[in-house]
């Protein structure tokens, strides 16, 4: 069995909660307690139906404002797949939330509210998706009870929401009508909606295929050094970030660019003849070189790029503190961290309208081109390559605090 | 996508996850810990260090905070367990703080020193310095866990603050902190209490008896769950006493640890029973998160794991 994790994102009262709540309760993923004390809330204020949203909506600051501040994992199985659902917020201060959600994420469910149709929020978090290369999207057009299921209402709903697709070059997108509400199309086929022909979400989710990070070139960065006192053990632990690694592989230690061999795989303390992306090994090479924490593995005849200048798109998330050029920042990439230097922004995107802004900084939430000088070489990717080594974030000096995420893209000339 | 003769499924995505994430913690912090209750979350910590660490030694030692209130045995497995695998154990005793601090020890038929725990945890970050401490909590016991992070700040006073929590993103995990912060470290957040039965029983780790069925003397209350008979509760003269098979699904302190009717006494009737379980972990088993609908949130506020 594999997990898919997926985010659902939309405006603040577009029904993500609720739409959440009923995939779980539906698939029955709900405990009895849970369903109990959920049943006991709604006799409590004397409603018709449950809470669904109640599910999610965990910290006691968002039940009293009704709406969900942070991103909240929930988990559930069904016969063919287990998930991992990442919810993320509507309100616009917190979009740094729902780029933390979709940065391990690989579906979007990108909620609609079927009397409203595409809104400036929807604009919003098409883009980040399309940001953090999450090319797998489908459109939740939820609330269709609410225009008389409709289906001209549907088609304005995917005629609009395709402009805005092709312009950003996503891929192929699907639209499924629904009410979260009433159950329509989330788990089960909608007896009130029967022009769609197409499947439910749950359908959906159980059968997208996941993109195996393995068809990318082999990257491993040491985390650890396991070298026990009194022998000559001396392994390199760490997780396969993309690739495949095998025994007898040539390999390089970048930044350093010095060659050595595998003669050694070991995952789960016992040998092995290959290891893919994801999983945690040591590897052992033959020569005896100088290999610390944050360094890198890659075999021979790699494209990886090494350098201390890089561009970059950044999201940046500090609110008490804009980001200006000549901000002298640390650089974490993985277990990576260099110090490093914002040399310029070249422009902010205008996540409501796609445009590019020139800018003095950049303030909480916004989108920025930058260019990066790190006080030492590291090893990267293009983040659409490889998302993995094409990310970093920023943390702060001196209170420590992630302040930004960043996406490398490749280097534009002046 | 099948390697080395088996598949990569989903178990070994969290267990390589978990062995990254504890591998960031040595690699990261100065004086990490490894908290551990002898329950099945903390055994299944140590089974992952020791997959992330050997040959070498663990870069943390093992911390017991010791309500007083325990399992007897669930302390003789601790004991044996950290003397197998040859690593250095911590215990500080919650009886230690009440009489330093001058607590009052809660009263009542069911007295939980759960809220205790916090002093004692707090003294023993401070009298070793611990940087980061790692426990075995999961976001799929409670509400306010699905949305900690995996590496989680806490302030000079170990309060959480749920509006503050850094952003964590793709798989990198910031561990850097300001003099008198402290880290909450938790590598099976992503895991379920069905994954981690399926691993228990796929490594075939070994976990104390009690987790299994065994008959036992049980007060039925009026909720009707059923909490062992031990020294550590009052029991009245019109309690309703019972002689019962039963197994737990947690291990926390015996004055607030319902056990539940089971005659489940190999992993894979475990499990069975797991897959079709009605109630919640926590839900059916813990006393003392009934009192409030927001009971955990307000315990992790105050510095509880």
């Amino acid at each position: 069995m594999d997990v898919l994790k997926f985010i659902t994102c939309g405006s603040v009262d577009d029904g993500k909660s609720t739409l959440i709540g009923r995939l779980l309760w539906d698939s029955e993923a709900v405990s009895l307690d849970i369903r109990e004390a959920i049943e006991r809330q709604r006799k409590h204020n004397g409603q018709e139906t449950v809470e669904l949203a109640l599910l999610t909506d965990g910290l006691r600051a968002e039940r009293e404002q009704g709406i969900t501040i942070d991103v909240a994992y929930k988990y559930f199985t069904t016969k063919k797949r287990k998930f991992i659902i990442a919810d993320a917020p509507g309100h616009i201060q917190y979009t740094r939330n729902m780029i933390t959600a979709a940065s391990n994420a690989d579906v979007a469910i990108v909620l609609i509210d079927a009397r409203f149709g595409v809104v400036e929020q929807t604009v919003r978090h098409t883009l980040l998706a399309s940001l953090l290369n999450l090319t797998q999207i489908v459109v939740a057009v939820n609330k269709m009870d609410l225009v008389g299921y409709e289906e001209a209402i549907f088609e304005q709903i995917k005629t609009k929401y395709l402009v805005l697709t092709n312009r950003l070059k996503l891929p192929k997108v699907t639209f499924i009508p629904m009410s979260a509400k009433n159950g329509d199309n989330v788990v089960t086929s909608s007896e009130n909606i029967i022009w769609y022909k197409g499947e439910t979400l749950l359908n959906y989710l159980e059968t997208i295929p996941i993109i195996p990070p393995q068809t990318a070139e082999s990257r491993f960065q040491v985390q650890y050094v396991i070298r026990p006192q009194g022998s000559d053990y001396r392994g390199y632990a760490g997780r396969i970030q993309s690739g495949v690694y095998r025994k007898g592989d040539k390999i390089l230690v970048l930044p350093s660019d010095l060659p050595s061999e595998i003669v050694k795989i070991e995952e789960n303390l016992q040998e092995v003849e290959t290891a893919i992306a994801g999983q945690s090994v040591v590897l052992h090479l033959k020569d005896n070189i100088d290999i610390s924490r944050g360094d890198s593995i890659v075999v021979q005849g790699a494209t990886v790029e090494v350098g201390s200048q890089l561009q970059a798109y950044l999201c940046w998330f500090d609110e008490k503190q804009a980001l200006t050029n000549g901000a002298r920042l640390l650089l974490q990439n993985g277990s990576n961290t260099v110090k490093v230097i914002v040399q310029s922004i070249d422009y902010q995107l205008d996540i409501s309208t796609l445009e590019k802004i020139e800018v003095e900084k950049a303030t909480l939430n916004a989108i920025v081109k930058v260019r990066l000088r790190t006080a030492q070489p590291i090893v990267f990717d293009t983040y659409n390559t490889n998302r993995q080594t094409g990310s970093f974030v920023l943390v702060h000096p001196n209170n420590h605090h992630t302040v930004a995420a960043g996406m490398i893209v490749l280097n534009e000339n002046e | 996508m099948k390697i080395n003769n088996k598949s990569f499924d989903y178990l070994d995505a969290l267990e390589a996850e978990a062995i990254y994430i504890l591998r960031e913690v040595a690699g990261q912090f100065e004086r990490p810990a490894l908290l551990f209750s002898g329950g099945k979350d903390s055994i299944l910590l140590v089974h992952l260090a020791l997959k992330a660490f050997r040959p070498g030694k663990f870069p943390f030692p093992l911390v017991h905070i010791d309500t007083g209130h325990n399992f007897e045995e669930v302390l003789a497995f601790r004991d044996y367990l950290a003397n197998t695998i040859g690593e250095k154990l911590i215990v500080r005793k919650v009886e230690d703080s009440i009489q330093k601090h001058r607590l009052q020890d809660p009263k009542g038929r069911f007295p939980s020193r759960n809220a205790l725990q916090t002093y004692t945890l707090l003294d023993t970050i401070e009298e070793f310095e611990f940087d980061a401490c790692i426990g075995g909590a999961r976001r799929d016991e409670e509400k306010a866990r699905a949305k900690e992070r995996i590496f989680s700040v806490r302030d000079a006073f170990g309060q959480w603050n749920p509006k503050a929590q850094r952003p964590e993103l793709w798989h990198i995990l910031n561990g850097r902190l300001d003099k008198g912060e402290n880290m909450r470290v938790f590598p099976i957040s992503n895991w379920t209490e069905l994954d981690v039965w399926n691993y228990i029983r796929r490594e075939n780790i070994m976990i104390p008896s009690i987790y299994r069925a065994h008959l036992r003397e049980c007060v039925r209350l009026e909720s009707g769950q059923l909490l062992a008979v031990t020294p550590h509760i009052r029991l009245e003269p019109t309690d309703e006493i019972v002689q019962l098979p039963v197994r737990f699904r947690t291990v926390g302190d015996a004055t607030c640890t319902a056990a539940v009717e089971s005659s489940a006494t190999t992993l894979e009737a475990i499990i069975e029973e797991v897959i079709q379980a009605r109630v919640s972990e926590r839900g059916m088993t813990r006393l003392d998160d009934k009192l409030s609908e927001t009971a955990m949130e307000d315990r992790k506020k105050n510095g509880y794991f």
